[in-house]
């Protein structure tokens, strides 16, 4: 149980998808100006990761078979593609409330980086079934967290006096910098050991 | 527009990480030192280039409903010829790209172009505008590597792929170590864009009085 504890711990605060890792950074950039649609957005990638990471470990096994690996990224981009598409599909049957919520978001997760990120480092990590799930989990959460942090600093920053020059991209990378030195402080936590690993 | 316009508009005026902000999960990842960041840059450029040629001769096959997955089955295809490309020529620099290689895939620039470029333009056309775009964008990478590995630590174009040791310009301790950490990244880019929306603006206001 701590093995999963500590996948979902490190993926949130040491190796966080945003600030360590670097994925994710279009949506981060783009879509977390507003609290509530950044929650929205951090849901729908925490779902489609999740399922993600489920499913390609049993498509890496079935490309492992024939001997196909080489075909990994091709085809892991179309399953993330036709998940999302999937998943669209589903929510707006099931529960058209969180589908007007989430509504343009979806269609983007498909070019989201930290999907296609997580489930080849679920690969490279040699992660059995649990942990790759729990890793896509772990690492949607940390997306998600840094993605409402950063929605609501940036609220206030709307209204900061700023030079022109200053104002949007550049602005949101410097309080993006600032913090991932934050998170940085987290890298000195032996969770492992604290964990009793 | 002529060849030469297009070529102009990809690497100044619509640098895609300068002024379009696109791809920035590389930028900010890879640019610890110029060799990584030249080398993510012409990596991306060769898929720009295959991308957009393939596309730019499809456009008429390709149906309208379904371009998107088509795109993006063609772009995999030259991500996974260069991820292997370069795992079998320079597996140290394949090595320190990691899965930023295959996230070529999804690096929005490739497909934006292919949306909004490739699928209108003649084959020779997209192949200027894939050249434009990716020698921007290596260009950016590099800019920003540079300043990250000299003030970071101190050298300049450390390569162990062809055995060049690099430039030591002063010691290693004096180098501001932060820079080469994930904080470093965000810091410097968000400054050099700031740098240049101050630049690009002044030069317009110029121009208008």
């Amino acid at each position: 149980m701590n093995e999963y504890v500590l996948i979902v711990l490190s993926a949130i605060f040491i190796n966080n998808f945003i600030v360590a890792r670097f994925l994710g950074i279009c949506p981060f950039l783009g879509v977390s100006k507003q609290v509530e649609t950044a929650t929205g957005m951090g849901m729908a990638v925490t779902f489609v990761m999740a399922l993600a990471s489920g499913i390609t470990y049993w498509l890496q096994k079935v490309l492992v078979k024939f001997d196909i690996e080489f075909l990994r990224t091709i085809t892991f981009i179309l399953v993330i593609a036709v998940l999302v598409q999937f998943v669209e599909m589903v929510i707006k049957k099931s529960s058209p409330v969180l589908y007007q919520a989430l509504g343009i978001y979806l269609p983007l997760i498909t070019t989201n980086c930290a999907v296609l990120g997580v489930t080849i480092l679920n690969v490279d990590e040699n992660y059995n079934f649990l942990q790759s799930v729990v890793n896509g989990i772990g690492g949607a959460l940390g997306f998600s967290l840094l993605l409402i942090l950063f929605a609501g600093i940036r609220e206030r920053l709307a209204f900061a006096p700023l030079p022109k020059a200053m104002e949007g991209i550049p602005i949101a990378l410097i309080t993006a910098g600032l913090i991932s030195m934050a998170f940085l402080g987290f890298s000195g936590f032996d969770l492992a050991a604290l964990l009793g690993l | 527009m002529t060849k030469w316009q297009i070529f102009k508009n990809g690497v100044f005026n619509e640098n895609p990480t300068f002024r379009m902000v696109l791809g920035m999960c590389p930028t900010l990842a890879v640019t610890t030192a110029v060799v990584n960041g030249l080398g993510m840059g012409l990596a991306t450029t060769l898929v720009l280039v295959g991308s957009n040629v393939i596309i730019a001769l499809l456009r008429h096959l390709i149906p309208k409903e379904i371009r998107i997955p088509a795109y993006i089955v063609v772009i995999a295809t030259f991500t996974t010829i260069i991820d292997k490309t370069m795992a079998a020529t320079t597996p140290d620099l394949h090595g320190v790209l990691g899965i930023f290689i295959p996230l070529i895939v999804v690096n929005c620039i490739v497909l934006a172009r292919a949306e909004a470029f490739a699928s209108k333009h003649n084959v020779l056309d997209s192949t200027f505008d894939g050249l434009g775009m990716g020698i921007g964008f290596t260009l950016a990478l590099t800019l920003l590597s540079f300043i990250r590995e000299v003030v970071g630590t101190g050298t300049l174009l450390e390569a162990t792929d062809f055995g060049f040791e690099g430039f030591h310009l002063f010691s290693d301790e004096l180098g501001v170590k932060l820079l080469i950490l994930p904080p470093g990244a965000f810091i410097t880019l968000g400054l050099l864009l700031a740098g240049i929306n101050w630049y690009v603006a002044r030069k317009e206001e110029k121009a208008h009085e």
